[in-house]
């Protein structure tokens, strides 16, 4: 019997048909891997499953029975639990009364606090996930939300666990620990649906693998038979270069733009200290670190986004006053930024394409007439830009906002490498992008370094960190711990290096 | 993945969640609807009364231009919202505004002698129009510097404009007789009514320019696209290199800018000088007006007129039936009502998400 059977369902939305008559079957106590492609369905089929969204039509089996979900209380009633990507959490109250909310234990019709805890620390010992009960949702590492995430599921007696891209946040440390419990989790009998886009997870973690593209199952086939190669190819229905040919670009590598001693301080604490580096033309410079370690001030210093509380920038040789670095100093001295959250700092949602191109660069002479827009000028470069970046869309009039997350980062790369930049600031240039358009970026950042163009690249992905960066900087709780060429180091150093463990370095040395 | 997520259901609600014409104007038959049966219940023929108000508004010329003169100044107060609204700030000081432009206006008024009244009430106009834009950017310029919400300071700047403005009306400004209103402006200044004994003057021309002025803005300059990317995603905004403190600060000169001439036109047109309690609600009429109007020129002017309507149908309903004229307030509410349900609890719940984000 299965856990899951999803037969001809098919969900539209509008005009838009999100799942095409897809069949989806999951074993009782396996990991099925649910890969594509953003856009592929997967989430909207998730989302049928958790009873968010009605299908438009097929039919629904959860442990052999038929049934209809209309909505979430109804999918958790039949142990049907789901992890969202932003976790649902109650920041400043604890784990034990995040994990118990809406199925509280009482005493006398009052909360029992004293039980919840006892509850989810029984729990948690159950199952191996290490957690402080009483501890706030506010001071847990992103690994250990997730895990109280997995926590509420298992305490609403959840037999089939929906994980949602479950490892786009986390460190590699912290992918491994998160793999270990998804394993302890099935051994004790669990069903887990994980959907993602990453294949070698597929490939470590899955028994199953069912491939979606364009809202329509290409196959479920046992894990067992696949490949990398092979994954990829059925999830993006072409053949896909992993290794983006990496020449030396030519001319000599001058320190363009460069940090001296960069130092942050937010709420009394130094989020950046003392940082130095310098990013050299015909050069990617990597920082690697976890969230949450100075990364984010980082681009913000250089893009201007944020005071320095010590040190400078220098920018060819010249350093900046302090009234030169605000956002719009930076750009007009050619410091292109792509930034980390692109929904957030990137692009106005509600903004054509066309609006959005120019954002950053509106003043500039060739849009804007005495401040008046040059409409027709603008329009004309925002169609040049979209077909050149490759941005899939019906017109430069539709908003970003209605745009796939590639695309939208397309109309963000464009904008930015259309200004000829001499530095680019790229932070997770590919984050949330289908592999079709991290190929193309890869290659569109590498066709920057040969131009000549300075490139700092802030990565959560350690293989694209590796495969492009010259060289690696590591950033640890606001310093930068170790810096060499990006070849000498392995994603097993780099995730040591990470968590502040210095040691991983020195293991590797002896 | 998150564009799907936000299609959840579709049908009336999905409609309704958007910004469009339906649902201003189901909005507005809601109102009429549920008012309606207020009246009925409380034992009057809503037939009769709507049927007296569509006469009192649009019954014959004189009517209609009173409809039109009492929608002018409502333009103005629904077009300032707007724009602030397009900008990103909540500005609910517009009555203040108001009499902060109107204030100035009736001073220029009755004390520049000589000028002809082509020079003399654009001279008023900007006097007005300076007035309300310098009470608006102290909110904005004290939100930059304190960093307290534009909300709280415009509402209190309310109260101080209308106490200043009482104040000076009672002692340095004060005109002979028993009202506390300033001097009778000169008849350079004043704008007189196009129909005879009523509101209507040329105010309701120049109106329609500023709303005509205020699309150009916002869609052809730079500055305007400026404005409305922080409206939209202030953080986008700032990594592109807008200097938010600054266009926040415009924004509410240019905002308070368009209530002060409401005052103006308002004080040349009708009045003649500064009476206390001249402004009657046109501020919070304003904020109404503009929901409704989707913050667009052109919608805060339809529905302008629609209130000005209501307004001026009140008086005739009051007068023709033994409906009381308190029941266009009890229409008006309602419309505020329906219409920012779904507008004003959006517009909360955006901004507060991007404080957490901040």
């Amino acid at each position: 019997m299965y856990a899951v059977e999803m037969r001809g369902i098919t969900k539209r939305f509008r005009n838009v048909v999100a799942n095409d008559n897809v069949d989806l079957v999951v074993k009782r106590g396996e990991i099925h891997s649910l890969l594509g492609e953003n856009g592929a369905g997967k989430s909207t089929l998730m989302n049928i499953l958790y009873g968010m969204y009605a299908p438009t039509s097929g039919e629904i089996r959860v442990q052999g029975r038929s049934v209809t979900i209309e909505n979430p209380l109804k999918a958790i009633e039949l142990g049907i639990a789901m992890v969202h990507q932003h976790f649902m959490l109650i920041e400043p109250m604890t784990v034990a009364e995040n994990v118990v909310l809406g199925y509280e234990p009482k005493k006398n019709g009052c909360f029992d606090l004293k039980k919840a805890i006892a509850d989810v620390d029984k729990l948690a010992r159950d199952y191996g996930l290490f957690v402080d009960a009483k501890e706030k949702v506010e001071n847990l590492s992103v690994g250990t939300k997730q895990r109280v995430e997995i926590l509420k599921a298992l305490y609403r007696k959840a037999e089939i666990l929906i994980l949602d891209e479950p490892t786009a946040v986390l460190t590699p440390q912290e992918v491994a620990d998160l793999f270990k419990v998804l394993r302890q989790l099935k051994e004790s009998g669990k069903t887990i649906l994980i959907i993602t886009h990453k294949l070698k997870e597929t490939l470590e973690l899955a028994d199953t693998v069912t491939i979606l593209r364009k809202g329509q199952v290409i196959t479920s086939v046992p894990v067992g038979e696949m490949d990398e190669a092979k994954l990829a190819e059925l999830m993006v229905g072409r053949i896909v270069a992993f290794d983006a040919e990496k020449a030396a670009a030519p001319g000599e590598h001058k320190v363009v733009m460069a940090l001296r001693g960069a130092t942050v301080v937010k709420e009394k604490r130094a989020v950046l200290e003392n940082v130095s580096l310098e990013i050299r033309a015909g050069e990617i410079l990597g920082i690697a670190g976890v969230e949450g370690n100075g990364q984010t001030e980082l681009i913000d210093v250089l893009t201007g986004l944020q005071k320095l509380h010590g040190g400078a920038v220098v920018l060819e040789g010249k350093q900046l006053p302090s009234a030169r670095l605000t956002p719009r100093a930076m750009l007009e001295a050619g410091v292109g930024h792509i930034p980390e959250d692109r929904g957030k700092r990137g692009f106005v949602g509600g903004f054509t394409i066309a609006e959005n191109l120019i954002l950053g660069y509106h003043r500039r002479k060739e849009f804007d007439n005495h401040g008046l827009i040059r409409i027709k000028a603008r329009d004309a470069f925002a169609e040049r830009v979209a077909e050149q970046y490759d941005v899939r869309m019906d017109s430069i009039r539709d908003t970003v906002g209605s745009l796939s997350g590639g695309n939208q980062q397309k109309v963000i790369i464009g904008r930015v490498f259309a200004q000829d930049p001499k530095v680019i600031i790229a932070a997770q240039p590919t984050r949330g992008v289908d592999i079709g358009a991290i190929e193309y970026i890869h290659a569109q950042l590498l066709k920057m370094r040969e131009a000549g163009k300075a490139i700092l690249l802030i990565s959560a992905d350690l293989e694209e960190l590796t495969k492009l960066s010259d060289e690696i900087a590591v950033l640890y709780a606001g310093h930068i711990v170790d810096k060499r060429p990006a070849k000498e180091y392995d994603e097993k150093t780099l995730g040591a290096l990470m968590t502040g463990h210095a040691q991983g370095v020195e293991e590797k040395e002896a | 993945m998150t564009a799907s997520k936000t299609q959840k259901t579709t049908g009336l609600a999905e409609r309704l969640s958007h910004n469009n014409v339906f649902l201003s104007a189901a909005a507005l038959l809601l109102s009429l609807i549920v008012a309606g049966l207020v009246m009925l219940i409380a034992g009057y023929s809503p037939l009769e009364g709507y049927a007296a108000m569509f006469t009192g508004a649009f019954g014959n010329v004189s009517n209609l231009a009173q409809t039109l003169g009492t929608a002018t100044p409502l333009i103005f107060a629904g077009l300032a919202m707007a724009l602030a609204a397009r900008g990103g700030m909540f500005n609910i000081g517009i009555e203040g505004q108001i009499i902060a432009g109107a204030f100035p206006a009736a001073l220029v008024g009755a004390y520049v002698q000589g000028l002809p009244w082509f020079l003399h009430i654009p001279l008023c106009f900007a006097a007005g129009m300076i007035g309300g834009g310098v009470w608006a950017a102290i909110a904005g310029f004290l939100k930059n510097k304190l960093r307290v919400s534009e909300v709280i300071l415009t509402i209190m700047l309310n109260y101080v404009a209308q106490y200043l403005a009482e104040y000076l009306a009672n002692y340095q400004f004060k005109a002979e007789g028993m009202l506390v209103r300033t001097e009778t402006i000169l008849p350079s200044a004043a704008l007189t009514p196009l129909v005879p004994y009523t509101r209507l003057t040329g105010g309701i021309f120049v109106a329609l320019a500023f709303a005509a002025l205020m699309w150009w803005f916002l869609a052809r300059t730079t500055t305007g696209y400026e404005i409305r990317a922080i409206a939209e995603n202030p953080f986008a905004a700032e990594a592109g290199g807008i200097h938010i403190a600054r266009r926040n600060l415009l924004t509410m000169f240019l905002s308070g800018a368009l209530a002060g001439m409401g005052g103006a036109v308002e004080v040349l047109g009708v009045h003649g000088y500064f009476i206390t309690n001249m402004t009657s609600g046109y501020g919070f009429d304003g904020v109404a007006i503009a929901v409704m109007g989707q913050y667009t020129p052109v919608g805060t002017v339809v529905s302008a007129l629609i209130f000005g309507a209501l307004r001026a149908g009140s008086t005739s309903m009051n007068r023709m039936t033994s409906i009381p004229g308190e029941f266009i307030q009890v229409l008006q509410a309602l419309v505020i009502l329906f219409v920012s349900t779904p507008g004003i609890v959006r517009l909360v719940l955006k901004r507060r998400r991007q404080k957490k984000e901040a």
